[in-house]
């Protein structure tokens, strides 16, 4: 699972996918997992990256992590075949 | 040195809520580098409104409609071509390519080229021949039925609602049960005639790619977009260009599998599987097709260098991302003009 390569991601949170013309805008903690997927990094790095700098606990860090790769792939941004990890 | 001056005539002079194609042609041709132009329009209503931009059109004749007949067409062209020597036409309406189309030899006898559709290509994307024409060249289609009568609409219970009443030229209504289908029989028939499509209705979302086809199977030129601002007439107020692999595929394969001559349109539908529909085919360059100027590929300078026998260079490339916004404007004209064009004919 990775994102897919040719979605164009901006500083300010602007996310297009230039396959289908749809645009989106995601918040910063939005900006930082995508990110980490590009980097190719797996749940638990990405979840000990998060728990570190951010003030939750690990049980609601992976259901919000859950949601928002399912966003991410139902508004297909995130190419499932495509690993590198 | 100077280039000579390239006498173009173009209709679609209505940039009106379900706009003609001109805005975009006469646009591209004046930012086409290659060419020095001059752009004659032909209106066929006193109120299409690029009558008046003078620093687009600079001189416009009006046209009898195609109802009129191939002879008064043909008659009016010829009063045209004595004032303006006239090198090319550009037919921007589905409803007159064909008369257009009847008088391509005639008019490249006297001078004036054109770069139109074949007939058979023509006939073969029409609306009512879509299913034929998705099964020939494995293209995923609507179902679609033509009819002629309100009583060749078939019982409710064999129908899947809701579903598109479409006109053989122009409109189209979602029609949720069979009444509405016989009101907008109606109301598509006695303006458009017949025959009627019926088709299926696709939910998604809506693509377009505008191209041109040299003749020969070859891909002038090809740009993909996703509607943003869709008008209540289904008509694009604003879109994207996108890099969309399969979108261009499809095109190459229509226009090699064609050897599609002239400007078009693919209308497509994406559905919640992803899957694209191909809804309609229209035989000329496409009202947004300026977007295709502004990323890169200028289709109307390309269409006329085709039209003129010259060999062009197909485009390779275009910006992805670029969109374009349409927006209406009032214009202030005198009456003088409205008044020397309901006279004279022209202006």
């Amino acid at each position: 699972m990775n994102i897919k390569k040719n979605i164009a991601l901006s500083d300010s949170g602007y996310l297009f996918n230039p396959s289908s013309g749809e645009s989106f805008v995601v918040n910063p903690i939005g900006i930082e997992i995508i990110d980490l997927i590009k980097q190719g990094k797996s749940f638990g790095d990405i979840s000990k990256n998060l728990l570190q700098k951010y003030n939750t606990d690990e049980a609601t860090l992976e259901k919000d992590y859950f949601d928002f790769l399912n966003m991410l792939r139902i508004n297909q941004l995130i190419n499932d075949e495509e690993k590198n990890n | 040195m100077k280039k000579k001056t390239i006498n173009i005539a173009i209709s679609g002079l209505n940039a009106i809520d379900s706009p003609g194609p001109g805005m975009a042609v006469a646009r591209g041709l004046r930012e086409a580098k290659s060419l020095d132009v001059r752009i004659i329009g032909l209106a066929y209503d006193t109120l299409e409104p690029m009558i008046y931009m003078h620093h687009l059109i600079d001189k416009t004749y009006q046209l009898p409609y195609p109802s009129a007949g191939t002879d008064a067409i043909l008659s009016r062209i010829e009063y045209i071509h004595a004032q303006e020597d006239l090198d090319i036409i550009i037919p921007n309406f589905d409803a007159e390519l064909y008369s257009f189309m009847k008088l391509e030899e005639t008019l490249k006898k006297m001078g004036i080229s054109m770069f139109l559709p074949t007939f058979e290509q023509f006939e073969e994307r029409h609306k009512i021949n879509l299913s034929k024409f998705g099964e020939k060249y494995d293209v995923t289609v609507p179902s679609n039925l033509g009819i002629y009568d309100t009583n060749e609409i078939p019982d409710e219970t064999e129908l899947t609602f809701p579903l598109v009443v479409k006109g053989k030229w122009y409109d189209a209504y979602i029609a949720y049960n069979k009444e509405q289908v016989k009101t907008y029989f109606n109301k598509i028939s006695a303006k458009w005639g017949l025959p009627i499509i019926l088709q299926e209705f696709i939910h998604g979302s809506e693509y377009n790619v505008t191209g041109l086809g040299d003749g020969k199977g070859n891909t002038i030129a090809a740009v993909p977009m996703r509607k943003q601002y869709i008008t209540d007439k289904g008509k694009a107020w604003a879109g994207i260009s996108i890099d969309e692999p399969e979108l261009l595929e499809l095109t190459h394969k229509f226009i090699s599998a064609t050897k599609w001559r002239g400007g078009f349109e693919l209308e497509l539908m994406k559905n919640q599987e992803n899957k694209y529909y191909l809804l309609e085919i229209n035989p000329r360059i496409p009202a947004w097709a300026y977007l295709s100027v502004g990323v890169g590929q200028n289709i109307p300078e390309a269409l006329v260098k085709l039209a003129l026998g010259e060999k062009v260079t197909p485009y390779s490339n275009y910006d992805v991302g670029k969109i374009f916004i349409r927006y209406s404007m009032d214009m202030i004209v005198d009456r003088k003009e409205f008044e020397k064009l309901s006279i004279d004919g022209e202006l």
